[in-house]
């Protein structure tokens, strides 16, 4: 059988999922229109489009949590209807979300089996053994180390993955959806699971990878589909696409100055730290920082740069050195020190450490501020919202008005929140942690413009980031660390991404 | 269903009951009387699930309320009695309430200083100074209540027609609303509560904040001691036994949430209001309090049920 659908120039009898004519809508919200999506038997199918195209929509309607107006899905060959998640895993679908569902404290055997536990020979008790054995014996087959008995809680999360990924082998899946899976993982840990995926490939499943990380799809998928503003705009194999072209397909326009242009104005030092050590294991750190000058900080997961930001902002109690700030040396033991001294640190889980979810925009722009806007002992919530909309028109937050919960918006938006936090505190110096993950191109793209007003206005900007083509396309200088060390300070005209990378990755010649 | 006809909700449900006992017992419900009566019992009640309120928005829990209450005024009618004698009057009183306050304050202090110092989460401390407490109110005395005759003006006084305790009670909700909505220490308050990491992160002082919400909570626990104490003209340290939990109940139903991070002083009042008026009712209506422990927690359970449900259907329209 051979089957061609309107845009879809994937064909042939291989497919095990072929959704047609998709259409669903929220209130007044059309989040997706006449979406047909077609996977082939034993591909790695990447899904991707900027956040709010309708990924997770359709990735829900799949998994029966969903139901669409109009359009139907075929499961290898067999007209499915998906009215519950309990149906789509019996047709042999299986998500991995972002936020993974284990239980902490049992065991990797007691999570592959749950729910589907092995009966013993006693009634209510499992059969343990039979289950560790069962678990070893899938992890084998993929090559994967791992102890079926030990506590979930100890594991790396790139471990934890695979647990979801033996979780869902275990249940006879036939189409795997990875909803970002490397998004919290580090490097080697990534390379594993792609190792992984591969192996899953080759056993004739179908994976469906949805990420914000084009390079990592460059690699790993064999086809690629595209929706934008719900809408599937382009499908098809990778071979004929690269990174411009699909981020040309995400965005509808093509992205020539993704790295917007800036007047670079460097003027005197600003910032000058000198030895500083933590508890949190980062040594003898010194560099600093001009006005006007954007400093990009590289490293691998686990380098100390974080725990550096963390030192400057009196999270992390330091054993030695010194940071003087506009020639002055302020004691900053105290987030609150921090911002006093005019220190901004935009943390790198906006989630965890950065928004307090269900309470009002307003509000979360305002929280380190009142003071400083003339509100030390009372609020005037009228003056609030003023200042806070003005601000957020300044970098055109979209948004349902100041008193809307920050979960309302979407993740790009939610960062600008937090950047128009930081702005309203006129910080001189500005820590800036990994602030383009898990937001989508457009907004990455508003992100680098507001740094570099930043920077044109005179602020002294940290830049930490995991993204290279980031750092290079948008700081004066990068810092490089390793293990807690400086091990690089270098300008990256003279420089490539390849020797960033070498100096972050491995140790220096004794 | 939207966020106002949320919030209305409990409100709605004070209404019917006031409609459906006035039509069921016009002559003894509908009265001036009945009204400051149920008022006045509500506000003890109510002025401790004021600062409970407080404590839970800050996503904690003060299980230590009732034992505070009995040792604050164990230790107020002790002072009296040592001042003024077996049966103080005037300046020993005065004194004696005041210290009786200051005791509900330090206990207060002491319960927030453990949470944020010890580092230890308030469901467990509290659970050991509600034991503590009490305690030591049994202690004080060999068990035995202090018995103060002439410690009547707190429950007994009368102010413009309206019973003091009652005014207290309007005040300390007056001025806690308008603090928790509209003071620095109030909104830092929710944010601790939404997401403790977040606020710390953004400068906000986490432990002092605490501390300083768990002693005001003490300082109202003092109040209703004293208020308690004078209703008894005595000070009794089995005062206050379970009393926590018709408070959580009253905050609860009010709408605020045991995670932090949601909750409003004018939802608790009319949640302490809800429970005082079913209990009145009740009893007006000869059923009796074994019954009404029954229906109090039925109208927990279902209020709670309620706003969950009306929150799923709001949130169901979101995607992504």
């Amino acid at each position: 059988m051979i089957a061609t659908t309107t845009n879809n120039q994937l064909s042939g009898a291989e497919t095990s999922l072929r959704m047609r004519g998709i259409s669903k809508q929220f209130g007044p919200v059309r989040a997706l229109s006449d979406v047909s999506f077609t996977v082939r038997r034993g591909t790695v199918h990447a899904l991707v489009g900027e956040n709010g195209a309708g990924k997770s929509t359709l990735m829900k309607i799949l998994a029966g949590v969903y139901q669409p107006e109009t359009g139907t899905i075929e499961i290898n060959g067999k007209v499915q209807k998906l009215a519950k998640p309990s149906e789509a895993l019996a047709a042999g679908i299986s998500m991995i979300y972002q936020e993974l569902d284990l239980a902490e404290h049992l065991t990797v055997a007691e999570n592959v089996f749950l729910g589907m536990e092995l009966p013993g020979r006693l009634p209510f008790i499992m059969d343990h053994k039979k289950m560790i054995e069962r678990t070893a014996e899938i992890a084998q087959r993929f090559n994967f180390k791992i102890d079926p008995t030990t506590v979930v809680e100890e594991l790396a999360m790139g471990d934890c993955q695979v647990i979801e990924i033996l979780k869902a082998l275990m249940r006879k899946a036939s189409i795997i959806v990875m909803d970002e899976p490397t998004s919290s993982l580090s490097e080697t840990e990534a390379v594993m699971l792609f190792k992984l995926v591969k192996a899953l490939r080759r056993q004739g499943l179908s994976i469906i990878y949805i990420s914000h990380r084009l390079e990592e799809i460059v690699g790993l998928a064999d086809d690629v589909s595209v929706l934008r503003d719900g809408r599937m705009v382009h499908s098809g194999p990778m071979a004929n696409l690269d990174i411009p072209k699909i981020v040309h397909h995400m965005v509808g326009r093509e992205l020539k100055d993704f790295f917007p242009a800036r007047t670079v104005n460097i003027g005197q030092t600003l910032v000058r730290v000198r030895n500083l050590s933590s508890q949190n294991g980062i040594e003898d750190i010194s560099f600093d920082i001009r006005k006007g000058e954007i400093v990009g900080m590289a490293g691998l997961v686990g380098a100390g740069r974080t725990q550096v930001a963390q030192a400057l902002f009196g999270i992390d109690r330091k054993t030695s050195g010194t940071i003087e700030l506009d020639e002055c040396r302020p004691e900053i033991n105290s987030p609150t020190d921090a911002i006093a001294n005019h220190i901004a640190f935009l943390t790198e889980d906006r989630k965890r450490t950065g928004l307090c979810l269900e309470l009002p925009c307003s509000w979360n722009v305002t929280l380190p501020n009142l003071a400083a806007i003339g509100m030390k002992n009372i609020i005037k919530p009228g003056l609030e919202s003023k200042i806070v909309t003005d601000i957020a028109s300044r970098i055109s937050i979209k948004w349902l008005g100041p008193q809307a919960p920050v979960d309302s918006l979407s993740g790009g938006n939610q960062q600008k929140i937090l950047i128009a936090r930081w702005l309203l505190a006129e910080s001189k110096f500005m820590i800036f942690d990994e602030p383009t993950r898990g937001i989508d191109v457009g907004a990455k793209k508003e992100v680098y413009s507001l740094l570099n007003e930043l920077a044109e206005e005179g602020k002294a900007i940290l830049f930490i980031s995991s993204e290279l083509p980031e750092l290079f396309g948008i700081a004066d200088r990068i810092l490089v660390m390793r293990r807690g060390r400086l091990v690089g300070d270098v300008n990256p005209k003279e420089t490539t991404q390849e020797e960033v990378m070498h100096l972050a990755a491995v140790e220096a010649a004794q | 269903m939207s966020k106002l006809a949320r919030q209305l909700l409990p409100f709605g449900s004070l209404i019917l009951i006031i409609c459906f006992l006035s039509a069921l017992k016009p002559d003894t419900f509908l009265t001036t009387d009945n009204f400051l009566n149920v008022l006045r019992r509500s506000s003890v009640n109510g002025i401790i699930a004021v600062g409970m309120t407080a404590i839970i928005i800050s996503a904690g829990i003060d299980l230590s309320v009732g034992s505070m209450m009995a040792l604050s005024g164990m230790v107020g009618a002790w002072v009296m009695i040592l001042i003024g004698g077996t049966n103080p009057q005037g300046a020993a009183l005065v004194l004696g309430t005041f210290v009786g306050v200051v005791t509900g304050l330090v206990c207060g202090s002491l319960n927030g200083l453990l949470v944020t110092k010890l580092k230890l989460p308030p469901f467990i401390v509290t659970l050991g100074t509600m034991s503590t407490f009490r305690g030591i109110s049994y202690v004080m005395n060999a068990g035995k209540p202090y018995n103060i005759p002439h410690y009547k003006y707190l429950n007994e006084g009368i102010v413009l027609g309206i019973p003091i305790s009652v005014l207290i009670f309007a005040f300390i909700i007056a001025l806690a609303g308008f603090l928790l909505k509209y003071s620095r220490l109030g909104r830092y308050t929710y944010a601790i509560g939404s997401n403790r990491e977040a606020a710390f992160h953004a400068g906000v002082n986490v432990d002092s904040c605490l501390i300083r919400i768990y002693a005001l909570t003490g300082l109202v626990v003092g109040i209703a001691a004293m208020i308690t104490t004078s209703r008894a003209v005595s000070a009794q340290p089995t005062a206050g036994v379970t009393l926590e939990l018709d408070i959580i109940a009253a905050v609860v139903i009010g709408g605020a949430s045991l995670s932090g991070g949601r909750g409003t002083i004018i939802g608790t009042l009319i949640g302490t209001l809800l429970i005082s008026f079913l209990r009145n009712g009740c009893t007006l209506l000869d059923i009796s309090t074994n019954v009404q422990l029954i229906v109090i927690g039925a109208i927990i359970i279902i209020a709670v049920a309620v706003d969950q449900l009306a929150r799923s259907k709001a949130t169901a329209g979101q995607f992504e």
